[in-house]
């Protein structure tokens, strides 16, 4: 726990010194969307883009325990959200490990040099999913965007 | 009254060196272990989902129920006012912390995720044993120190009797804890006794006393300091008691599980049947843990003959690791009962094994993590009777003789 | 004496199942409104005591050589996506990699009757596992499912010492292939926890149940422990049931007919 906290702390910290220094590195922070995953069709992520980039880990982790815990699944902070709508994909349209060399979660993280272990355990990629596609409704009314049905890779 | 004089260690520097070289290559080995087991995961281990405990947790254990024994030397002269035993105090001291911090790096470097050793010291469950061992054994370390303190400073000398008895109490409740964590095991049969826990109590008092005059006689030898006739005999008396001691719980934990019928074939295991396991309870515990030991310390000749008294106490250590051994791996090795009546004919797949006895052999990995806690609890020794005035000049009987000490203060 | 011992159960069963109804209404009355789970919705609200997830196994009706139940448990769960790694031996690779149900051929020494049953983690409602975790990783939902906490499980494996049942398995091995309902890795412990993924989402069901069922034994019943009209404790009513090591008074979850 306290690790976790220490981390968190870690990035509040960087989040602060990114979001005082400039805002120029603001921008190029945003670029590591990739254009191949959902999020890219979407105009700003559960929350507002700026929230989320210092929050999003706080946001993770609060729903963490009442995911393991409390059962409640179906919100739009967990991880596996995060995972289905922020995941790239390749040419063939195979989801590419999101915390692969260039992803979402790994090109940021490598560039604020924050450690991250959540792929320890989770997954990497939509993977069997059928409630998945659930999380992914719910995000869809907040991002105001439509449903999008599970790709072949996840089917 | 002679004053006890306390000296550094005073080895020639190429043999001290030496032997910090030695010991940390050992020290190292065994965290490169930790290192290799670690980034592959337990499969490179003996260890499986049987026998979920090994050979690191033999040394753990067995280090750190040590520690609290070789602090016994201190408490004896402090706590029961044995003059004679005062001398003595400040290296029982710092060998228990030493073999604590020792046995408690094996523990948490075997850990499925070592990384979060920060989880384990802020989140805690109080209903575990494994978590209040978490405070006894951190509590024994400050306490210890503490004591180490009371004895060394003059200004702290009035603290000495009380904070003296807190840590004998504590490491009382230290060994019982440890115990304990066996013994309240409802789920396998050669647990779920209380006995465990003084039978715990009993095995450090004569492991700890093995380790202490081991590292007493060494150290005394390596700078020519004397050591006489009477205190030998007083040391190896007392591990003659504590030795003797450990035979009479583990003769009394048998015929308990002997007595209750459910038990028989945990006890048909581990006595007849168990193959490695019934070698080391018999051999190992019994007879080089605890026979000959007591063969020689009452033995009229030899038992006047330092280097006999040493191979007393290495065997007492040799058998103290085989009942670790048996008790630990013996015991999860043999396969949990959960249909009386019943023999199991299959449990899951060929190779998961429930209803038979589960295999393990420990892994060179193991192994040297395991050493490599001993090198640390040596290391910290070493250094500290080097660097301060740990060890008195002399153990000789004129030096230390209580009669002497009881004239010259009346 | 077992009778002795069952009664007593009995009556923490219904102390509890009174304290718990209390609870929940004094807590929260809109619970009741959710008492219907099966609307295939995922919650919203944390899990409550209003539920106790549990499981009759029929012995007579589990078929010998049938393990539909552990390879349903095994795609259900990502456990055939373990990997045995390069240059493991077969035997203690089938050791190691983790088992969340298993099945089990007993014999019985007297009359060599031959019961084929599946174990899995029993949910007890004392777990010895919960107990002795240090840092309260292993733990107990609301509902009743006895889980692991994977955030804090620093891998001590103390719970698989406590676990009566060898319920219990650790990974120990880098698992590169995982599925986003079952999350797994190195160096932590786990175990069967009653397709909670399901429950959670409005499904009232486990893997290995409705693979029973779909090959026609109805050897396991998933439900309720504490709806007395519901499918669970309507077959606990019919057929005498006990727990495996009734001795220990854990009151498990799972029951067992027929041994």
């Amino acid at each position: 726990m306290a690790e976790v906290m220490t981390k968190g702390v870690l990035l509040a910290l960087l989040a602060a010194v990114l979001g005082v220094g400039s805002a120029a590195y603001a921008e190029e922070v945003g670029d590591f969307v990739l254009p191949s995953s959902k999020a890219a069709a979407v105009k700003n992520c559960v929350e507002p883009t700026e929230y989320m980039r210092r929050n999003h880990f706080e946001l993770i982790r609060h729903q963490r325990d009442k995911t393991v815990y409390g059962g409640i699944r179906g919100t739009s902070h967990s991880l596996s959200g995060c995972v289905s709508c922020h995941v790239g994909y390749d040419d063939t349209g195979a989801p590419v490990e999101i915390d692969a060399e260039g992803q979402f979660c790994r090109s940021c993280h490598a560039y604020a040099s924050v450690e991250m272990n959540c792929f320890d355990c989770h997954a990497t990629v939509p993977r069997g999913e059928s409630w998945n596609h659930e999380v992914a409704a719910a995000h869809a009314h907040i991002t105001g965007s439509a449903l999008m049905g599970p790709t072949a890779a996840e089917r | 009254m002679k004053r006890i004089v306390y000296r550094e260690w005073l080895l020639q520097p190429q043999r001290y060196w030496g032997l910090l070289a030695i010991l940390a290559a050992v020290i190292a080995i065994g965290g490169l272990s930790a290192l290799y087991m670690e980034h592959h995961g337990h499969w490179v281990t003996g260890m499986t989902n049987s026998v979920v405990w090994g050979t690191p947790h033999v040394f753990a254990v067995f280090l750190i129920i040590s520690a609290s024994g070789a602090l016994n030397i201190a408490s004896i002269g402090t706590v029961f006012d044995k003059k004679v035993y005062k001398p003595l105090g400040r290296l029982s001291g710092l060998l228990a912390v030493a073999l604590l911090i020792g046995g408690l790096l094996v523990l948490v470097l075997d850990l499925g995720r070592p990384d979060r050793l920060l989880v384990a010291m802020t989140t805690y469950n109080f209903s575990s044993i494994f978590a209040w061992n978490i405070f006894l054994y951190s509590g024994f370390a400050a306490i210890v120190i503490g004591y180490l303190w009371t004895m060394a400073e003059r200004k702290g000398n009035y603290l000495q009797k009380p904070v003296g008895t807190f840590a004998f109490l504590w490491r009382l409740a230290l060994t019982t804890g440890t115990g304990s964590i066996f013994g309240f095991l409802v789920g396998r049969e050669a647990y779920d006794t209380a006995i465990l826990a003084p039978l715990f109590v009993v095995m450090s008092f004569a492991y700890g006393l093995a380790i202490y005059m081991l590292v007493l006689f060494y150290t005394f030898d390596a700078d020519g300091r004397p050591i006489g006739p009477a205190m030998l005999k007083r040391l190896k008396n007392l591990l003659g008691l504590f030795v003797s001691a450990v035979l009479y719980f583990t003769l009394i934990y048998h015929l308990t599980k002997l007595y209750g019928a459910k038990n028989a074939d945990i006890e048909t295991f581990l006595l007849i049947s168990g193959g490695l396991y019934t070698g080391l309870f018999w051999v190992g515990w019994i007879l080089i843990g605890g026979l000959l030991p007591l063969g020689i310390i009452y033995h009229p000749e030899l038992s006047q003959r330092r280097d006999w008294i040493v191979a007393a106490c290495a065997m007492v250590i040799v058998g103290g690791l085989a009942a670790m051994y048996v008790i630990i791996v013996g015991s999860q090795a043999y396969p949990q009962e959960m249909f009386p009546g019943y023999t199991v004919i299959q449990f899951g797949a060929p190779g998961d094994i429930g209803g038979q006895v589960a295999s393990y052999y420990p892994s060179f990995p193991e192994l040297l993590l395991g050493l490599g806690g001993v090198g640390v609890a040596l290391l910290i020794t070493a250094v500290g009777v080097r660097v301060l005035q740990f060890l008195p000049e002399s153990l000789a009987d004129r030096d230390v003789d209580p009669h002497a000490t009881v004239r010259s203060s009346a | 004496m077992n009778h002795e011992t069952e009664s007593m159960n009995q009556g923490r069963r219904d102390f509890l199942g009174a304290a718990a109804g209390v609870s929940a209404a004094a807590v929260a009355p809109g619970v009741f409104l959710h008492t219907p789970v099966a609307n295939a919705a995922p919650r919203t609200d944390p899990v409550t005591d209003v539920h106790r997830w549990g499981l009759l196994v029929d012995t007579s009706k589990c078929a010998d050589g049938c393990t539909a139940c552990v390879d349903a448990c095994d795609t259900e769960n990502g456990l055939n996506l373990q990997a045995k790694p390069h240059g493991q031996d077969e035997l203690k690779w089938e050791n190691q990699h983790a088992v969340w149900i298993r099945k089990v051929k007993l014999q019985d020494n007297l009359t060599g009757h031959v019961t084929n049953l599946p174990l899995m983690c029993q949910h007890c409602e004392h777990p010895p596992c919960v107990d002795v975790c240090p840092t309260g990783a292993s733990f107990k939902r609301a509902d009743g499912i006895v889980m692991v906490d994977r955030h804090t499980c620093i891998g001590c494996r103390y719970c698989m010492m406590a676990c009566p049942y060898k319920a219990r398995s650790f990974i120990h091995e880098q698992v590169d292939h995982k599925l986003t309902r079952a999350p797994r890795g190195k160096g932590c412990v786990e175990s069967c926890n009653l397709c909670a993924h399901r429950l959670d989402s409005g499904d009232v069901s486990t893997a290995c149940a409705e693979a029973c069922s779909a090959e026609g034994h109805q050897a396991l019943i998933f439900g309720d422990l504490k709806d007395p009209m519901g499918p669970l404790r309507q077959a606990l009513a019919k057929t005498p049931s006990r727990q495996i090591r009734q001795d220990l008074g854990l009151n498990t979850g799972v029951r067992y007919a027929g041994i």
